[in-house]
């Protein structure tokens, strides 16, 4: 079923927004990751900084409407990791989310919304680029060492 | 789809939650469920144990924060067992260990409960 819905190359997945899906995407990711030579630990780094960038999507850009796409390219270029995630729904402006202070965040019970600050400590980069009512785009970058692992 | 499941096992007063597979955003209402059986039951002495649980993302962590104000308003906690490194690795990322308690073992979570107890008669 899934086949027929999913569109699986080496490099690319084009995948619906659904929560069900994060677990294919996960597997995507891992086989990915464990080719470019990362370790183990680097590599579930990866997988949940990709997960949360989904999570995120299928919650605020689709808010959770079940057939938005999720397209998910993988890049490398000499030692840099790319995993480039593009979605057809709702922008927001990254700028405008401040890194949490953890301690408050949690006095205060907030649920949701650590995903993004996971991201960007678990990755060497994470961009954003969005066009309203277009595109948009978060890429996480991880830097690959010299021995071609990390 | 990721394979993920609960169990409750009840020692006494302490209710333990056991963890198993994948917990995500797909997967997180299941343990929210979970949290909520043992709420109806007026069951506030909690460990949840981690053993089997080989991965977690945010959407899993925020269930504990979603629960932690109920139970400790009926004089209850919520205590963390028996992570992996990698599992333990994310909630020390995110702050966790300043506002859970997280015990090596099930068995030393749940003696904390019962001296709290006793100290309390």
């Amino acid at each position: 079923m899934k086949a027929e819905k999913n569109i699986l190359t080496r490099n690319k997945l084009v995948i619906k927004s659904r929560t069900e899906n994060l677990s294919e995407i996960r597997d995507f990711i891992s086989s990915a990751a464990v080719n470019a030579g990362f370790t183990k630990e680097t590599t579930d780094n990866i997988i949940l900084a990709v997960d949360e960038a989904c999570t995120n999507i299928i919650k605020h850009a689709y808010q959770y409407i079940p057939d938005g796409e999720i397209i998910l390219t993988l890049k490398t270029a000499e030692n840099i990791f790319t995993i480039e995630i593009t979605d057809h729904g709702k922008s927001f402006e990254p700028g405008l989310i401040p890194n949490p202070d953890l301690k408050k965040y949690l006095d205060q019970r907030r649920v949701g919304g650590l995903g993004m600050y996971l991201m960007k400590t678990l990755m060497d980069e994470v961009k954003y680029e969005s066009v309203p009512g277009k595109f948009n785009t978060v890429s996480l970058s991880k830097f690959i060492n010299a021995n071609g692992s990390k | 789809m990721a394979e993920f499941s609960t169990s409750v096992t009840d020692k006494g007063e302490v209710s333990t939650i056991f963890l198993k597979g994948f917990l995500d955003a797909h997967t997180a209402p299941m343990l929210e469920n979970t949290f909520s059986g043992l709420i109806d039951k007026n069951r506030y002495s909690i460990v949840v144990n981690f053993k089997d649980l080989a991965y977690i993302s945010s959407a899993g962590l925020g269930v504990f924060m979603a629960f932690i104000e109920i139970v400790r308003d009926n004089k209850g906690d919520i205590k963390l067992a028996a992570m992996t490194d990698k599992v333990y690795n994310i909630f020390d990322l995110l702050g966790f260990p300043l506002l859970y308690d997280i015990f090596k073992s099930e068995e030393e979570a749940i003696n904390k409960f019962n001296e709290t107890k006793n100290l309390e008669s």
